[in-house]
């Protein structure tokens, strides 16, 4: 057996493993009390317990080494559940943070999309700027940004401790209820430590490829509502499955599906090569725009039910609805993708698209 | 969602290889004005170009070497494909025979039609048309009423097809006719057949396009005789060849990519500085047509490994020609266009009008959006 035989082995089996674990674990009830505002610390000590957050740590770190592209199936897994937990930022941020030679720290993490300002005093540096709608932002133990100082470009941990006061306005949520901060990072000290060269600007769009995927999983979650709703829902003495109209609905459905993972995929597998940014610009693009045509359909199928809490669907078509928007828009990917086209030229455009 | 899958490996030393010699190739072919991109399409009937194509080995190169094929994997067929495409080459003559006839033939056809016939479609020098609608059997294929007939060593067919692109052209058709009573689940009692289309017994009337042009002909046969080493397969088991043929047909980049050249002549048109509604127009256009370039792929990948990816190919076919559909619609809000087939000075309205004129069929041919719907989502389960 080769290296990548026993990887992706590895990989499959952690899958496996995560994908019952938060079957049982994520419950309507944990996901109705994480609504109401309850912070789901058990939920978060289960996944812990199973190595959730290091997953894309290398083992010499005590992760499971899983490879960037492999783990956001990890990442589409968690938006499948709806899991209501920063665990996809503190996956992503523990990889970043690690891999700009950080020392290990431990607890929940999460991705500022604004970039900041840095300027060091000695052996302290002193950060500028606000960040708004920070996922988790007053949750997490730590938050990982990246700032511009008098040198380039900086990757930064700033613990919550640093951040006392720091919290502007009354608590936001996003349409799912998950904590959304804003954050003013003026005079916030923190120690060299927590400071590393950052290779190039990556966060803003690791977050949108890490929403992309979510909103892959959170699709599939969808339609195995949708079909198993169609199958069991009778009208005029049969299933509504068995009319056209539904079918046809869902096939659509299920062809904006199918896109979205393809492009999410594509973000993926570009991780670390000169195409990111293109690959999650259409990644982003083609997820979102899915996002909200999967969502009216599949509460078109469920009709009335589907839109009350008596029904979960809710769980997985308000996560749609806020992800699509987080880490930047339809608006302004697409936006950023015609600009890299145009610039580019037409006759340009099928080399990048086609680029290994 | 176990529906269906769109894994996407990457493509092998050998796929990559061939897009290089295939993107030389085109660039000679183009650069030496051989043939023009913006007024080319998959469809586009060109036998010299096919002979060259072929000649340089980009015709049937998933075949067996002894039947003039290369022995590589759909992977290679693929790319080799996908850049003729993107380049607007003029494939339309050896299209069909490369796509399905040909390795319909392979698999199912006598030895003297695999000898005789596949190394003249590889060197770019015999076409193919398909036989299968007819005026009263559309997306109701299973109602064909072509009969053939069992006459001496061979069969005599009587009937008529439409909508055969390329009958006054090609050289074969492949025939799908009733040899027997169709049973229970209709779908009993076809046989396909190769039809020599210079053989007596057969003629072909034209009937002309929305734009005027002549692709389709309605074919018909008045006790026209075909040996039986030119029937394909087992006498009744033509219906099963059909739908086999239904995943190559409809899950390549022919699908999402009979417009492409429009796309290229738009990003140009607008130039480096796009306003924000044309950059987030064309910007979400490239983001269906990536997301588009990889499911293709991955079906490729999947009939590689022998599999009948059909539900996939399905999918690919309804969301491709949904893009393709969409292209024009969104060029002419980008941009003051007013299409025209005679404005050859200006190559946006001429292609737009090209595109305008044909798009309809895009959603049409090789299976209805709708049929592709019902196809979906049966594999959802829903039916």
């Amino acid at each position: 057996m080769n290296t990548a035989t026993a990887d992706s082995e590895l990989t499959n089996l952690l899958l496996e493993q995560a994908d019952r674990l938060l079957r049982a674990e994520v419950t309507r009830e944990v996901l109705a009390r994480a609504d109401a505002g309850a912070c789901p610390t058990p939920l978060w000590e289960i996944c812990e317990q199973a190595g959730l957050p290091a997953a894309l740590l290398p083992e010499a770190a005590g992760g499971a080494g899983i490879a960037m592209a492999d783990g956001m199936r990890l990442v589409r897994q968690l938006g499948y559940h709806a899991v209501p937990l920063p665990l996809a930022e503190t996956m992503l941020a523990q990889a970043l943070w690690s891999a700009a030679g950080g020392a290990p720290v431990t607890g929940s993490m999460t991705l500022v999309a604004e970039s900041l300002a840095l300027r060091r005093r000695g052996v302290r540096y002193t950060l500028a700027g606000r960040a708004s709608r920070v996922p988790w932002g007053t949750a997490v133990q730590h938050l990982l940004l990246e700032a511009h100082d008098e040198d380039g470009l900086r990757l930064v941990l700033v613990p919550q401790s640093a951040l006392s006061g720091k919290a502007v306005g009354e608590p936001v949520r996003n349409l799912a209820f998950e904590p959304r901060d804003t954050i003013d990072f003026d005079a916030v000290e923190v120690d060299e430590a927590m400071v590393r060269q950052a290779p190039r600007q990556l966060l803003f769009a690791l977050g949108a490829l890490m929403r992309a995927q979510q909103m892959a999983g959170a699709m599939e979650r969808c339609l195995d509502f949708a079909v198993s709703y169609a199958m069991e829902r009778r009208q005029f003495g049969r299933p509504i499955a068995k009319f056209q109209a539904i079918q046809h609905m869902l096939a659509e459905a299920a062809g904006h599906y199918a896109a979205a993972v393809a492009a999410a995929d594509l973000g993926a597998d570009a991780w670390g090569g000169a195409q990111f940014e293109f690959a999650v610009a259409a990644a982003k693009s083609r997820v979102g725009e899915a996002a909200g045509k999967v969502a009216a359909i599949v509460h078109q199928v469920h009709g009335a039910m589907g839109f009350t809490q008596e029904h979960p669907l809710h769980f997985s078509t308000r996560r749609l609805w806020s992800w699509r928007d987080e880490f930047g828009g339809e608006g302004h990917w697409q936006t950023r993708l015609g600009h890299l086209v145009c610039a580019a030229g037409g006759s340009a455009l099928w080399p990048a698209l086609t680029a290994d | 969602m176990q529906a269906f899958r769109f894994d996407a490996p990457p493509l092998p030393p050998e796929a990559s290889e061939a897009c290089e010699r295939v993107r030389a190739f085109l660039a000679t072919e183009c650069g030496g004005g051989r043939y023009v991109p913006h007024r080319c399409s998959w469809s586009t009937f060109d036998p010299e170009f096919s002979r060259r194509a072929g000649a340089a080995g980009f015709i049937g190169v998933t075949w067996p070497r002894e039947v003039g094929g290369q022995a590589q994997s759909s992977l290679v067929r693929f790319v080799i494909t996908r850049e003729m495409l993107a380049a607007g080459a003029p494939c339309g003559a050896h299209w069909i025979a490369d796509r399905q006839s040909g390795p319909q033939i392979l698999r199912h056809g006598s030895e003297r039609a695999r000898r005789e016939i596949l190394p003249r479609v590889c060197r770019g020098e015999c076409f193919f048309g398909i036989g299968m609608s007819e005026p009263d059997s559309g997306s109701d294929l299973a109602a064909v009423r072509t009969r053939a007939r069992r006459h001496g060593e061979g069969w005599l067919i009587d009937g008529s097809k439409i909508w055969t692109s390329q009958a006054h052209r090609v050289h074969y058709l492949i025939v799908l006719a009733r040899t027997g009573e169709a049973g229970e689940d209709r779908h009993g009692g076809l046989t396909q057949f190769i039809v020599d289309l210079s053989a007596s017994g057969v003629t072909v009337r034209p009937i002309h396009n929305l734009s005027g042009g002549h692709e389709f002909n309605e074919v018909f046969f008045r006790e026209y005789y075909v040996p039986d080493d030119m029937r394909l397969g087992d006498e009744g088991a033509g219906w099963a060849m059909v739908t086999g043929e239904l995943a190559f047909e409809r899950s390549g980049p022919d699908r999402f990519l009979s417009d492409y050249r429009l796309l290229v002549e738009l990003i140009d048109t607008i130039g480096p500085e796009p306003d924000a509604r044309q950059a987030a127009e064309i910007g979400r256009l490239v983001s269906h047509l990536a997301a588009l370039l990889r499911m293709s792929t991955s079906v490729a990948a999947l009939l590689d490994e022998g599999r009948s990816p059909n539900t996939e190919a399905a999918l690919v076919k309804d969301v491709g020609t949904a893009f393709e559909r969409e292209v024009p619609e969104i060029a002419r809000l980008l941009l003051p266009l007013q299409p025209s087939l005679d404005d050859h000075a200006q190559r946006l309205p001429e292609t737009l009008a090209h595109v305008v004129l044909h798009a309809p069929s895009f959603t049409i041919r090789g299976g209805t959006r709708e049929i592709l719907r019902g196809i979906i989502a049966r594999g959802l389960g829903l039916r």
